[in-house]
């Protein structure tokens, strides 16, 4: 490397800043394509000779998408087993995480270990699939929550946190009568909302960009969450393509309403970003510090 | 032993707190375990897993003659292989570039930037890279800017390509994510090292190399020894959605083959016992992995 007989840290400085953006812009430009793709005509995408500005602009591809009923639906379900999804996993997991936060709670090793070998150690596919069967979970709604009420992971987080509540809190209020119950809910879960806001976060990223429950246990289409229902039009187009041998003469039209039902997917995600990138590194060093 | 009752008793109210999380735990957790057992049965969609009839390994032995099972553990590996060059390195290397920026808006936008693809689902990136990749995508465009190749071609129909659009595909997504940890490790160093390394005489690069590296080398063998345990784990999202009839003799990995088999044609027990055995080889393969680099740290990360 030639940086390395470079003492001036100067021109240390400027490589680097030089290299970083290249790295930056190999990211964020192929986003910004599909972007720009999505408001292109069908005469534009056929040409595809672009990368941020269409000859042809136009709001059809996003009138197409909110048109088509079925991506509304899948849209509803997919915000339905978010909020659903993320509120009962919360509360379920706190719940458990503060009993578990008692060093001196009865059996309490027996529930860790329990605990620590669902983390390494799990059915995989098929027998988790026989699993939900058998639970009738298979094409029913309540399989997007029911299986992911519950992580250790995101318990032992909780339960770090919750150990910070100083005891003298908890000692006043049951001094005042209140029992574990009234202690958890107005005394533990205001004063760990940093927690609850990180584990809701994620869970929630999840619970939005899941797509394989969807894939595995459900053939009901009017339960399809929309990341199946965009997998489901992603793949009729490569079917599309591959009939035509390689050559790929894709529907112009549907290849837009792909593109904008991408856009309109990210958007969510694009919204709650900055709340995420407050939270995520707090999210992740409570993780790797756990034990 | 009525003292322990008697306690218990008292403590019934955070009992009862726990108690949906175990019962959760043992039919979630535990009763698939269990059920891995039909790995050495015979299982039909008639049957339950009690009354399936035992086999031994029988399954095994099948799965060790299945050309296809071999198939998809070499893909896996391939494209395992190529993430381990990219995937691993990629972000050790960004995470330093960032951490030599200056604080401000650069580095902040820099950072919001390559966090960014990791939230994005498999779903959405994948019918993006099969727009990028498509014979009027960026990629064909910029190829034909720069005066290369005549003939556009749509990437993902070659199969021979299609190792690496995985791999690089997944570093692209993941390589900013994989900074956050590398970024917490050094914001950890004393920065006093720095300063005497400067007295000392040594660039920006020598210090890189004799202090940053170092610092980071109990973090680094930890990645190292997760992405060698997971060489056999394979992205079914990535797979489900690349995977097309041209690509699929170089796509195919175990996962997607453990899901074709067991619930598109409904050998369970076939597709229990592949899964199974490979999640035996990644044990193991953590054992070793765990083993050489605390020789070489002299001390165990795990």
């Amino acid at each position: 490397m030639k940086r390395k007989k470079l003492t001036s840290g100067r021109i240390f400085d400027i490589t680097n800043v030089i290299l970083v953006s290249l790295l930056t812009l190999i990211i964020i430009i192929p986003i910004l394509n599909v972007v720009a793709q999505s408001f292109a005509d069908a005469k534009s995408l056929a040409e595809g000779n672009f990368i941020f500005f269409p000859k042809g602009v136009t709001l059809d591809n996003y009138k197409a998408v909110f048109k088509d009923t079925s991506i509304w639906k899948a849209f509803l379900i997919s915000v339905a087993k978010t909020v659903f999804g993320v509120v009962t996993h919360v509360f379920f997991c706190s719940m458990v995480a503060y009993g578990l936060s008692k060093r001196d709670l009865k059996l309490r090793n027996i529930y860790t270990v329990m605990g620590v070998i669902t983390l390494f150690f799990s059915g995989g596919m098929i027998p988790t699939y026989l699993l939900m069967k058998k639970l009738g979970l298979l094409n029913n709604f309540l399989v997007y929550i029911l299986p992911q009420l519950f992580s250790y992971y995101d318990v032992v987080i909780l339960m770090n946190f919750f150990r910070q509540v100083p005891v003298s809190l908890e000692e006043a209020a049951k001094i005042d009568g209140a029992g574990a119950w009234r202690v958890f809910l107005t005394i533990i879960m205001p004063l760990s909302k940093p927690a609850l806001a990180t584990i809701a976060l994620f869970n929630g990223v999840f619970q939005w960009n899941d797509f394989m429950t969807a894939k595995l246990y459900i053939t009901n289409r009017d339960l399809y969450p929309v990341q199946m229902k965009l997998y489901e039009i992603i793949v009729q187009q490569m079917a599309a393509a591959n009939n035509t041998f390689g050559s790929v003469v894709l529907s112009t039209t549907s290849k837009g309403i792909q593109l904008a039902t991408i856009v309109v997917t990210t958007v969510p995600i694009i919204i709650i970003y900055p709340l995420l990138q407050k939270h995520f590194v707090s999210g992740m060093m409570l993780g790797a510090v756990k034990e | 032993m009525g003292l322990y009752f008697k306690e218990f008793r008292k403590q019934l109210p955070l009992q009862a707190m726990v108690l949906p999380g175990i019962i959760f735990m043992l039919i979630f957790s535990y009763y698939p375990i269990y059920g891995l057992s039909i790995a050495f049965k015979y299982y039909t969609v008639v049957d339950t897993i009690e009354t399936a009839p035992w086999v031994g390994m029988q399954n095994f032995k099948i799965i060790l003659q299945d050309k296809y099972f071999w198939e998809s553990v070499v893909n896996t590996l391939g494209i395992s292989f190529l993430k381990l060059l990219f995937g691993f390195t990629t972000p050790i290397i960004l995470s330093i570039m960032i951490y030599e920026l200056n604080e401000g808006m650069f580095k902040r936008i820099a950072q919001t930037i390559s966090y960014l693809p990791h939230f994005l689902s498999w779903i959405i990136l994948g019918g993006m890279l099969i727009n990028w990749l498509s014979t009027t995508g960026m990629v064909n465009q910029v190829l034909m800017f720069f005066g290369h190749g005549a003939k556009p071609t749509n990437f993902l129909l070659d199969a021979d390509k299609y190792w690496w659009i995985a791999a690089l595909s997944d570093t692209w997504k993941e390589a900013g994510w994989g900074t956050v940890l590398y970024l917490a490790t050094m914001a950890g160093i004393d920065p006093t090292y720095y300063e005497a390394a400067r007295i000392d005489g040594a660039g920006r690069f020598r210090q890189i190399m004799s202090i940053t590296l170092p610092m980071m080398r109990n973090i680094i063998s930890i990645n190292f020894i997760l992405t060698v345990s997971s060489l056999l784990k394979s992205n079914l999202d990535q797979t489900l959605v690349l995977m097309n009839s041209q690509n699929q003799p170089k796509a195919e990995v175990i996962d997607s083959y453990v899901y074709r088999m067991g619930l598109v044609q409904g050998d369970f027990s076939y597709a229990t016992a592949a899964g199974l055995g490979v999640s035996i080889v990644s044990v193991i393969l953590l054992v070793i992995t765990n083993r050489m680099t605390s020789r070489l740290n002299e001390e165990s990360v795990l």
